[in-house]
Parts: C-alpha cells; structure tokens; sequence
C-alpha cells in the first residue's frame, strides 16, 4: 500500500524546514564572515588613510653661506619648530650638489613636524602655545596644509615619523620574494612531479608525503629557527639580508607548492597521459607537453597564493633579524635589508601616534600588494585555463 | 591432430606441454577442419603479426589473464569481445606495454612482435608504442589544435624535419581518417571542440600519423552514437589495407562486422579463437555460443 501525497507531504514538512533552517545558517555564517572582513578593511582604511597625507608649510627658504654652516638659519625663527628636522639635514648637502642655488631665496613647501601633522589632522596637541598661533596664522593664509604624502612612498624608515617610509620596506620584500620564488618555485614544482608522475606508490613515497603535509602545518617560527641554525650559523649567509629570509621563507612555502602542484597534476584526466603514452612519449615529454601545460594555472595560482603567504610573514623573519631598523634600500640580496610587515611591526611598536597611523598605512599598502597578487593569480588562471 | 578440438585448447592451459602443442598447432599449416581453434580466413593475404603465448598477467595478487595463446594476423581486423571484466582490455594493453603504467601489474608470457619479445629487458616501451598506435574508449584528443593533436607524435619522433612535411603529413593522416573535409578550414582550433565521433577520428588520426603497424582500439566507438559508429567501423575495414587492426568491443554486431577474426575472453580465459564467420555461425564452445546468441554476459 503506497502512501498518499498528503501523507508524503506531512514528513516532508519537517525535512523541508530543516533544509530552510540550514539555508539561513549557512547565509548567516556568510554574511559574519563578510562583515568581520568589512569591518576589518573599513578600519584599516579609516586609520590608514591620514597616513598618505602629509602636513606642509610654504616658507621662504634662504639658501646662504649661513645656512650652509647652520641650516636652521635657512627659515625665519618663528617658523622653525613648525618645520621637520629632516628637512634641515639635507640642506648643506643640497646646496653642495646644487650651487646655482646659492644666494637665493626660495619660497617652497616643506613637510612640516610631525607634530604639526598630528595637530592638523585633530589627533594630539603637543605645540607649544607660541607655534600653534604662528601655525593658526599660517593655515589661514593657506601657507599650511595637508598634502599628499609622496615621502611615505619615497623613503625608508625614520625616528622622525613625517620621514618614514615604506619604500625601503617594499624594495626588501620585492627581493625577498624574488629569491623566495627563485628556490621554491622550481625547487617546489620538481618535487611534485617526481612525487606525482615518476615516483612508484610504496611506504617511502607514502611517508614523504604526510611529511610534507605536515610541514604545511609548522609554526613558521620555527623554520625562522631553522634559517637562523642552517643558513646564517652554519652557510654564514648575512643576517637581516634578503637572501637569508627569502630563503627561511622558501623553507616554508616549498610545502604549500608541493601541495598545490600536486593537486594540479592530479586533476589533469589521465586520458590525457594515456594518450601521449599511447603515441610513444617517454613520461618526461607526457609531463613536459601535456601535464604541465593543462596544469599551469593551478601550479601558478597555488605557488602565487603561497608567495603571498609568505610575503605576510614576520616570525620568522625576526628570528633571523629581519625586524630592524633600515632608513635606506640596499638593492644587493645580501645588505641588510626589512620588508613590508617587519616595518609595519616596527612602527606598531611605537608609542607616538604618528608612527600608528604609519602603521595603519603600511597595512593597508601591503593589502593591496596580496589583492593584486591574488588579482594575478585568478588573471593567469582564466589565462591559461583550457577545456578538454 | 586434426581432431584436436577445443578440449585440446582448454586443457592446454593447466599443462604446458599441451599448450605446446596448441601452439604448434596454430602457428603451423592449418587445416579446414572446423574443429580447429583458429580457421584461417583464406580471403585475407596473412602473416603473422603478433605472436602471443601463454600469456598470464597478474594485478597484485589477482590473475587477470590465463596463459593466453593467440596469433594476430597482419592486415586483418581482429576482435577481442567477452563479458565487462573478462580480460580482453587487458590483453590489449599488454600489447603495446600499457599495462606498465601500473604498478601492480606482473606479466609472464610471450608477445612476440617481428622476432622481440616486447616484454624483454632491452624493448624500451617508447620503441614499442611508435610501432603499436593506441585508440581509446572515450577519445581524448591533446587540449591542443587539430593540427598539433596529429603532427606533435611525428614531430617528436623526428619523422618530419620541414614545416611543409608535416602539413603533407597532417593532411594525409587526416584523409586516411576521413576527417580531412571536416576540419581543413579549422586546422588551427582545439581538437576537443569537435564532436564525439569527430573526435574519436581525430585519435586514429593522430595514432595513424605516426605510421605504425598495429593499432590497438579500446572499445573505440562505444562513446559515440550510431551514425559515427558505422564511420568509424568503414574506416577500421579501410585502415586494414595498411595496418593491422585489433579491437576490443562489447558489440556482437560490430565484430561480426568489422572483424576477420574473433577471439572470446571468458574470466581470464581465452576460451574461443576463430575466424569471425566460422565464430558467429558455428561456434565451437558453448560459452561463446550462449554469449553470442545473447544469453549470457
């Protein structure tokens, strides 16, 4: 005796409320993750965002035989502790290297204290009472005012917060990753293959694996430890250079490519392999001619999405004195160098309020670096992608 | 020996020295009798092609073939039909070494092919497979462009050396399959955006193009629909002419058909070598004859 519809229907109520109940969980758990990250960003952006403006003051600059000996006396008295003593450093030099200079005056805009900064943008009060109506003046004559912040882009780091910049930061991490990319990658790629179409499946093979596995899950501090042991105590690589931590961090996205080219190779359909064994390809052309192309975005997404992680990385970079103190770029791989989250970690560790928005500022560039290497690797996935 | 009958070739493969003897007995002058577990087909010029003898294959621990002993003539159409399981995919592959692509496999045996063994230590599998062309059951063109699906083998074979070889190549190749009128105007697009059958034709393309003398097909149309069925079918019967042609098909009709020959597998087993007629008209074992006739498998 079969059920009726309206039977069927009363048990299916239950079944069909359940599949409801589940839809909204599931949709809720979407949008709280959606908003931690909204939240997240629209943080970063709201602190950021002072960072890449930057307070300057117009003034009459006196290029002299004074000046050069004291460069203080360039600007008139009353607005020099409005004016960033990185401006007066240079001065001596820059009037050396450009002596048409000499004997004029000049009126140019130059970035005032952080002080100052901090002033204008509402967020501290640290002026004495004398340069903040010297300053009130100025700001109605429109001789002071908040511009684009060029020397955050231009510049390493500083002790005076108006002259910090990620320039150096960005330079270290750029070399950093290309040395990173120049082990792992090939290095990576090779072992995928040799596990994925050379290697016979037995026990050694097996263990290889989970091992490989597992060192994805390491604590990346630790392989800071194993840089700091292998390659600076015993290759006696230099320290804080680019060379050791993009090697440290080779060490740790080597799994994450293994792991992803791995999955690549194996999603190409063995039709495929079948085929070129068929028409006589020794297994290196199979690999060669038909696995590695169908499988290139994979590898590429995989490898891109593994450099981004390691470009995130600081533990291990401080282990191997990477976290330090670098107001000028050295392009050699083996100068002492920092990169992009190290600085943000420096600053972060500052107590003035200037170097917090610096800190908020080199988030947000770094972010946009990994959004366009994530950008990148979804590109070159639709680039390459072929159907069969 | 004339009324060595099939007992004769069953029992052969418990007792070597009968399995001796039955191979003696098939390579050397056959006669009419109808007994004979391999009547030759007098309408077809025959030499022997493949050599097999006692031909055992093991997965792991699992025998998959049973001391197979059959002889594959040149410039014939054999077919190897059976039930789902029964081990003629397998032979197949054992044929061009396909079968080494797994781990677990272990052979004993002989395929002998132009006086080799192909099992020997010194047969590199590459040599093997350029002589021993490979179709499969669902076609699966390169994800490359038409022209490169048939000219990258000859290519890297090193058989063409100019550009203008290797559009006389693809172009042959391409006739031979009786696609050339199909895609001459779209050389240069994906293989995969042909259809099925289209496809399919693109493989033999690709297999013939590297002019081999055998050509191994693995259920090669039972992916496709009737129409490109029977095209493929006209093109094994051309293909004869200048290779020599086994195929493996869950298709009573097609191997009666396309086939001179027709071996039946039952298990592992060879349990049936025949020329097709004497096969689909008067089988000599009662396996063969309920799965021909449709009452088993």
């Amino acid at each position: 005796m079969s059920q009726s519809f309206e039977e069927i229907s009363a048990q299916l109520k239950k079944r069909h409320r359940r599949s409801a109940r589940m839809k909204w969980m599931t949709l809720g758990a979407l949008i709280l993750s959606a908003a931690f990250l909204v939240v997240f960003i629209s943080d970063m952006v709201v602190r950021g965002w002072p960072a890449f403006q930057q307070a300057q003051i117009q003034v009459e600059v006196s290029y002299d035989e004074q000046s050069q000996k004291l460069p203080l006396a360039a600007v008139d008295e009353d607005v020099r502790p409005l004016i960033s003593r990185g401006f007066f450093r240079p001065l001596p030099r820059k009037m050396e290297d450009n002596p048409a200079l000499m004997d004029t005056t000049q009126t140019q805009w130059v970035i005032a204290d952080s002080r100052v900064d901090q002033y204008l943008k509402g967020n501290e009060d640290r002026l004495r009472p004398a340069d903040k109506e010297t300053l009130e003046n100025l700001v109605e004559e429109g001789r002071a005012d908040l511009k684009f912040n060029t020397t955050f882009f231009t510049t390493g780091d500083s002790k005076m917060p108006e002259m910090a910049g990620i320039a150096s930061a960005a330079i270290g991490t750029v070399m950093t990753m290309l040395v990173t990319m120049a082990v792992c990658f090939p290095i990576g790629v090779m072992t995928a293959v040799y596990l994925e179409e050379f290697a016979p499946d037995n026990k050694l093979t097996q263990i290889i694996e989970i091992n490989i596995n597992n060192l994805a899950a390491v604590p990346s501090i630790l392989f800071g430890l194993l840089g700091l042991a292998v390659y600076i105590s015993f290759f006696g690589v230099p320290r804080s250079s680019p060379l050791v931590g993009g090697l440290t961090l080779a060490l740790m996205t080597l799994p994450v490519i293994i792991i992803s080219t791995r999955a690549a190779l194996r999603s190409v359909p063995d039709s495929i392999r079948h085929a070129a064994f068929g028409v006589g390809c020794s297994r290196w052309q199979v690999v060669r001619d038909h696995v590695l192309p169908v499988s290139l975005p994979g590898i590429l997404t995989g490898s891109i999405i593994g450099l981004a992680q390691a470009m995130g990385e600081t533990a291990p970079l401080i282990i191997v004195g990477m976290v330090a103190f670098i107001p000028d770029a050295s392009l050699s791989i083996t100068g002492a160098s920092t990169v992009m989250p190290a600085q943000i970690f420096t600053w972060a560790s500052e107590p003035n309020s200037a170097f917090a928005e610096k800190t908020a500022g080199g988030i947000l560039v770094l972010l946009a670096v990994l959004i366009f290497l994530n950008a990148l690797a979804v590109w070159l996935r639709n680039k390459f992608e072929r159907r069969w | 020996m004339n009324d060595t009958t099939l007992q004769n070739f069953q029992t052969q493969q418990d007792s070597s020295t009968a399995s001796e003897e039955a191979v003696r007995h098939y390579s050397d002058a056959p006669t009419p009798d109808k007994g004979q577990p391999v009547t030759r087909n007098e309408s077809v010029e025959e030499n022997l092609s493949v050599r097999v003898r006692d031909l055992s294959l093991w997965y792991g621990e699992h025998q998959a073939l049973n001391d197979i002993s059959i002889d594959i003539f040149a410039n014939t159409v054999t077919a190897l039909i059976g039930p789902s399981g029964c081990g003629k995919s397998t032979f197949l592959r054992c044929l061009n070494r396909m079968n080494d692509l797994i781990s677990s496999v272990r052979i004993k045996g002989l395929v002998e092919m132009d006086g080799h063994d192909v099992n020997a230590r010194g047969m590199d599998e590459v040599a093997l497979r350029r002589r021993v062309g490979m179709v499969f059951q669902k076609p699966n063109p390169f994800p490359k462009s038409i022209y490169e699906n048939v000219a990258y083998a000859p290519r890297m074979h090193d058989m063409v050396s100019r550009k203008t070889d290797q559009d006389e190549l693809v172009e042959r190749a391409l006739r031979d399959a009786g696609l050339w009128n199909e895609v001459k105007d779209k050389l240069h697009e994906p293989g995969t955006s042909l259809s099925g059958g289209q496809q399919q034709r693109l493989c033999i393309a690709r297999a013939i193009a590297v002019q081999p003398d055998i050509i191994l097909m693995d259920e090669p149309t039972s992916a496709l629909d009737p129409i490109s069925t029977a095209t493929i079918e006209d093109l094994m019967d051309k293909l004869k002419k200048d290779f020599t042609i086994v195929t493996v098909t869950h298709n009573m009709q097609q191997a009666a058909r396309v086939a001179d020959y027709t071996a039946f597998f039952h298990l592992g087993d060879m349990i049936e070598y025949n020329a097709t007629k004497q096969m689909f008209a008067n089988p000599h074992t009662k396996k063969a004859e309920d799965y021909i006739t449709g009452r088993y498998g």
